[in-house]
């Protein structure tokens, strides 16, 4: 036989497992651009490029769409409509009102009519644009106030009902009543969608895709194409950059490429332009939140009666998810005590809105973190302390949709970061240095995030992993988790290296497809190591399994005296290098394979009665923000930051720590500077980076203090870990509440000025007038 | 026709004139350079470019995805790939500094941010041992064209400091750097009906605008070339300005300065240090750092877009303009006159614009600028003031965003003159902040509405009435602009 891999037994130990702040597996790839893309992969002269031809309507019968000259332009191969299309048109990913193609109506300014394949971008950009298309207009719905007077709804309501709110809200001893816009937020992942596709000798397809959601990708590139799933292999390495936006978005590239690709036996790609990119995908939902509330004296809340409407766009996409979860976290970290918590998903004639970090949850918290302040002002009270009075406790910790919390973290936590960030004389000198300056008020403000980790969905909280090691001790572990840069892929390597204490550069993490794991959720809802690294760990636990069988057997030992030990297996008073002990097993004929599988236990909920257990545990966190507001301009700095953030038991505080820092700037990023504008004709405005403003370094505070919150995991998560993908965007919010405060200063925090999102320096600048306005009518007797 | 990356000549003789450097690159495989927005505002496609043409050779980070490739003949661009070529191919100081930071996350900005980072250490080795704030300042001025979706930048900013500190790994290209390269003569490319002129003097530039009457004028192309990645609109034929040397000069007379048009950004900043400190503040915050090391000051006021940042300096600088012909024939015409409409200008068809011309004894003037945007860094302003005071107590104020050009206040202006106490009377602030708010109509867009740029134009006017008049007073909550 051959010879197997020479084994070292002597190399020396450096401990890279769980725990660790471990480098990004990709990291020096990155930096020295090495790491591939899909729009870096050698381009064959066979390729093809895709562009679509869009709606300049946002609701409109198509009268005439004439292509002659499209297909008469320089490097057309192949141009479509939706009659092209040989099985399913619609690839929407739930309710389905997502053509690929319109049929004979549009309903969103930029909606793709027809595609054409060319030989290169630009010959392909250059033909769309010389259609010929007529339209008749029809009357579009555009805001979320017209599509409430219409009833226009993409699905129905929901609603999540606790105790009598009417009742508490009539008998409690102060009322307040308040609403806010909350405007959305465009994704600008840096590499934006795209998708290439190669046919194959069986008809059949490999598509690689930049996206969340390869298993839906080959679902949706299956039904377009009107093949069995098992002809169809989707594959993503990695993405630059998701955040929601390639859960669903990415697949109608992928679907496109995949039927040129089979029309015309070429490899295809498509790539959006930026400004395709944002024209064409959907964004963060608008929100228009209002309610009413009682409170007593201590600014307690007794109840709370609320309306969360959010702007769909044309179809459901994931609104529905969406909504609710908006509606789960209208509470935010707070108890009600009773409450109405009412959903809406308005349907509207702009592109179909979809997930984006945080999944509807900032959403409905800004609601409940303008009424902690709100409640603040109007009894004179400091935002901390109604916060901290409200926050779920024992005693108070039922929640509007009837899961209970039991492990409460924040109560601790956010008197800790009061104390580490100095919060109090802070709020001292701040109100002191505001009496005395005339142009320039100081804000501050402390706020928390409570996030429930689980996929609302149900079904979708599984995961598989499938582990190979080889002869030489290296491992390969594939699992259904995708890489956006959030450090799965580290963190999985972690996991299987730690299982057998061994470097982690003996395990190396695959692409994800769909052919080695199947049927996978989208990596999303902060799940992904939750999941994947269980289902990881499933497989290892399984091969340590037979390994300890086997050596048992072997070395006439009990299962349990095989450990593994920094690069080495202890077998009994035998000590083999982990390599030798693995060439052992596999010339004993023991399987060096398996497939792991996880499920979250103890999860439900009952959609008809709004209620359950939709949570496996609460993320926690909590962001004190000091802001400085100009009083002519509006224009603001924010000073500084100081974070505490759950993560349970780091897996690897370095890349957690990215995730809190990055999750944080894009939430103070969509709640500031990022303005998602609409024109009265239903075209996007904020069309491009020259005029939609995320942060950039200068917008980032000198003094940034993160911290993480070490308490393992009450729930039995991975090595006890938390997620923590999402809910770091929402201490955003945080510098939102600052600035209010800031713009309160100037009525001697008399009066909560409205401030809708985002808080631009405009919108703080009126927000300051709408408190002179407060002041003149105060002084007239 | 070649230029040479990293240090490997390229043959670009038989490409479209408006080809783009980053697509040349990623046509060659050179894809560490990355397409994020094809239009300079998110620093991606950052490269660094060695200038051989000038006596010490000039590092520089720049947009690749909005740069002609013609533009860079025997100069040197240095990719991410080219960064890390050294014999063991060890990571460059920069490179090594973004790993132990962990500073990547999905690493698609990473290159861009790398090459930004990379091209200040270059060009500003005496900042290893300069004091952390001070790198940090400098590592945030390189890095305010580069966009980052994940990080939050704070591990970013922190390798960039570090990477300072580290020794330096020096350049050993020998191309493109080289003296004796045709750096100065005209070149051309020239195929089928593609044209690039790059004339080296005024005379070659008249000649070649003579020839070529249809082909557009082009310097730093960091506006013009958006019309070829954003709307796919080729451009066939172009005169790259950018070389000819009359007007790549700032010459300081005794009274009055000229600044070439084709003078950059980043060579005003230099410049002007000294001299406009407010105006090198506020140029900052124009565009990002790779656009200001190609963008021009005769490209700002060309461009005749009504929310520039420079022209409402210059008009109340009460700049002058030298504008040229085909012909070679020289006419001046005061900023003020020069625009007539929205994106229309007083120049005429042949003619070209070889200079600004601004007077020392109006540059000595307190002068106060405001830029209000969304964004503090690389944002196009909502409104832009300028206000200028002269020795007769008369204020020159000029504005962007507040109509359909830039624009001087000069109702306002006629309203207002210094007390004898060195002071604005109040009341008479006031009231001229009506008139102001009376002299405009601005309109609503995507940066601001109408409202809000009456009233904050008039709290600018407020607040400039009372920091002129007060040295030591600064009004807000930013340093400068």
């Amino acid at each position: 036989m051959r010879k197997l891999v020479e084994t070292e037994a002597d190399r020396p130990f450096k401990s890279t497992g769980v725990g660790h702040s471990l480098q990004h597996e990709s990291a020096i790839k990155h930096v020295t651009g090495r790491a591939q893309y899909i729009d870096d992969l050698p381009q064959s002269p066979q390729l093809l490029h895709v562009a679509t031809g869009k709606s300049s309507q946002p609701y409109a019968k198509l009268t005439k769409v004439n292509l002659d000259a499209v297909r008469k332009a320089p490097g057309v191969v192949d141009v479509i409509v939706q009659q092209d299309i040989p099985g399913e048109v619609d690839v929407g990913p739930v309710y389905g009102g997502d053509p690929l193609l319109a049929g004979d109506t549009v309903i969103f300014v930029g909606q793709p009519i027809f595609a054409v394949a060319a030989t290169s971008f630009e010959a392909a950009q250059r033909a769309v644009r010389l259609a010929d298309i007529d339209y008749q207009p029809l009357s579009p719905v555009l805001t979320i106030d017209d599509a409430l007077a219409a009833e226009s709804f993409v699905l129905p309501p929901h609603q999540h009902l606790q105790g009598d709110p009417d009742q508490a809200i009539a008998s409690a001893p102060h009322q307040i009543k308040g609403e806010i816009y909350v405007r959305g937020q465009e994704h600008f992942y840096l590499e934006g969608q795209i998708s290439q596709a190669w046919p194959n000798e069986d008809g059949g397809i490999h598509v690689i895709s930049s996206t969340q959601h390869p298993t839906e990708i080959q679902k949706l590139v299956a039904e377009v194409l009107d093949l069995p799933l098992h002809e169809v292999v989707a594959e993503v390495r990695r993405m630059g950059g998701g955040f929601g936006g390639k859960e669903s978005q990415a697949a109608p590239l992928a679907c496109m490429a995949a039927l040129f690709a089979i029309r015309q036996q070429r490899p295809v790609r498509y790539r959006m332009p930026r400004q395709d990119d944002m024209v064409q995908t959907g964004k963060r939902h608008d929100f228009k939140n209002s309610w009413s509330a009682g409170f007593d004296d201590a600014g307690r809340l007794l109840g709370v009666d609320m309306l969360l409407a959010g702007k769909c766009g044309c179809s459901p996409d994931l609104s529905e998810g969406i909504v609710d979860r908006a509606m789960f976290h209208a509470s935010n970290a707070y108890s009600f005590n009773s409450a109405r918590v009412v959903g809406v998903r308005c349907k509207t004639n702009t592109v179909s809105n979809t997930a984006f970090r945080g999944f509807g949850g900032p959403k409905g918290m800004m609601a409940a973190e303008t009424l902690m302040d709100d409640i603040a002002r109007a009894l004179a009270k400091d935002p901390l302390d109604v916060r901290l009075t409200n926050l779920y406790q024992p005693g108070q910790d039922m929640t509007p949709y009837g899961q209970q919390v039991t492990q409460h973290v924040l109560p601790d936590l956010m008197r800790k970061l009061a104390d580490d960030a100095d919060y109090r004389t802070r709020r001292a000198s701040i109100t002191e240095f505001n009496r005395s300056s005339q142009f320039v008020k100081k804000g501050l403000a402390l706020t928390p995030v409570q996030f429930g980790i689980s996929f609302t969905a149900k079904h979708l909280n599984q995961a598989g992993a499938l582990l190979t090691i080889y002869t030489d001790g290296t491992m390969l572990i594939s699992h259904g988790g995708t890489e956006m840069g959030q450090g799965l892929y580290t963190k999985i390597q972690q996991i299987v290296a730690t299982a057998f204490d061994v470097p982690a550069a003996m395990v190396k993490v695959s692409s994800t497809r769909t052919d080695k794991v199947p049927n996978t959720s989208p990596t999303a809802a902060s799940s992904g190591t939750d999941l994947n690294g269980m289902a990881a760990l499933d497989a290892c636990n399984q091969i340590k399994k037979r390994l300890a069988k086997f050596a048992a057997e072997h070395f006439n030992i009990a299962d349990y005296e095989l450990n593994y030990d920094k690069g080495y297996v202890h077998a009994g008073g035998n000590k083999l290098a982990f390599n030798e002990f693995v060439q052992l097993a596999y010339m004993n004929r023991i399987s060096l394979a398996a497939s792991g599988f996880y499920r979250t236990p103890k999860i439900h909920y009952d959609k008809a009665t709004g209620s359950g257990q939709p949570f496996f545990y609460y993320a926690n966190g909590a962001a004190a923000a000091e802001v400085s507001i100009d009083v002519l301009t509006g224009e603001y700095k924010v000073e500084r930051i100081d974070i505490l953030h759950d993560v349970g038991k780091s897996l690897n505080p370095a890349i957690d720590i990215g995730q809190i820092e990055g999750g944080f700037v894009q939430g103070m990023g969509w709640l500031t500077t990022e303005e998602l504008l609409w024109d009265d004709n239903g075209h996007l405005m904020s069309n491009s980076p020259a005029n939609y403003k995320i942060p950039t370094a200068f917008d980032v505070p000198y003094e940034f203090n993160v911290a993480l919150y070490q308490q393992a995991n009450q729930a039995e998560t991975i090595h006890l870990s938390k997620a923590v993908g999402e809910p770091p965007l929402m201490l955003g919010i945080a510098v939102w509440s600052a600035l209010r405060d800031a713009v309160a200063s100037t009525t001697n925090y008399q009066h909560s000025p409205r401030l809708d999102t985002p808080a631009t320096p405009e919108r703080v600048f009126w927000a300051l007038q709408d408190c002179a306005a407060f002041n003149r009518q105060q002084e007239t007797p | 026709m070649a230029l040479y990356v990293n240090d490997q000549a390229i043959d670009i003789s038989q490409l479209p004139a408006d080809t783009s450097l980053l697509q040349l690159l990623r046509q060659q495989q050179l894809t560490g350079t990355k397409e994020g927005c094809a239009s300079g505002d998110c620093g991606a496609c950052t490269v660094m470019v060695i200038d051989g043409c000038h006596k010490t050779p000039n590092v520089k980070a720049i947009n690749s995805c909005i740069c002609p490739v013609s533009s860079l003949q025997n100069q040197q661009v240095v990719t991410v790939e080219g960064l890390s070529q050294g014999p063991a191919s060890e990571l460059h100081p920069t490179q090594q500094a973004m790993v132990e930071c962990h500073g990547s996350q999905c690493g698609f900005c990473t290159p861009g941010f790398v090459m930004s980072i990379a091209a200040l250490k270059a060009k500003r080795p005496d900042l290893a041992s300069a004091p952390l704030e001070q790198q940090r300042q400098a590592v945030l001025d390189a890095i305010s064209g580069n966009l980052c979706r994940c990080t939050g930048y704070r591990p970013i900013v922190a390798a960039g400091c570090q990477s300072l500190e580290k020794p330096a790994q020096p350049f050993n290209f020998v191309h493109g750097n080289d003296s004796s390269a045709p750096c100065s003569s005209t070149t051309s490319v020239q195929k089928a009906d593609q044209t690039y002129l790059q004339p080296n003097s005024e005379v070659a530039l008249q000649q070649a605008m003579t020839n070529y009457p249809s082909a557009r004028l082009i310097a730093g192309g960091t506006d013009l070339m958006l019309e070829v990645t954003q709307q796919f609109q080729p451009i066939e034929q172009l005169i790259d300005i950018s070389q000819v040397a009359e007007l790549t000069q700032t010459t300081f007379g005794d009274d009055t300065i000229l600044i070439g048009a084709a003078v950059t950004y980043t060579e005003l900043e230099q410049q002007f240090a000294e001299l406009a400190p407010e105006f090198v503040a506020l140029l900052h915050r124009l565009g990002s750092r790779q656009i200001r090391n190609r963008g021009t000051l005769g490209g700002n006021i060309c461009n005749a877009s009504p929310i520039a940042d420079t022209p409402p300096v210059l008009l109340a600088l009460n700049a002058q303009l030298h504008l040229v012909n085909a012909a070679g024939q020289r006419r001046q015409l005061p900023l003020s006159e020069f625009y007539l409409g929205y994106k229309q200008t007083a120049m005429a068809a042949d003619e070209y614009l070889a200079a600004i011309e601004v007077r020392r004894a109006a540059l000595n003037q307190p002068i106060r600028l405001y830029k209000v945007s969304k964004r503090y860094e690389d944002d196009i302003s909502a409104v832009m003031a300028a206000f200028s005071l002269t020795p007769e107590g008369q204020l020159t104020i000029a504005f962007g965003g507040m109509a359909a050009t830039p624009i001087r206040a000069v109702i306002t202006e006629k309203s207002l003159q210094l007390g004898a106490d060195g002071q604005f009377d109040p009341s008479m602030v006031t009231a001229a902040t009506v008139t102001l708010a009376n002299e405009f109509s601005p309109l609503s867009d995507v940066r601001a509405s109408a409202d809000y740029r009456t009233q904050v134009a008039a709290n600018l006017l407020k607040k400039a009435c009372l920091e002129l008049c007060q040295p030591a007073l600064a009004i807000g909550v930013f340093a400068h602009a």
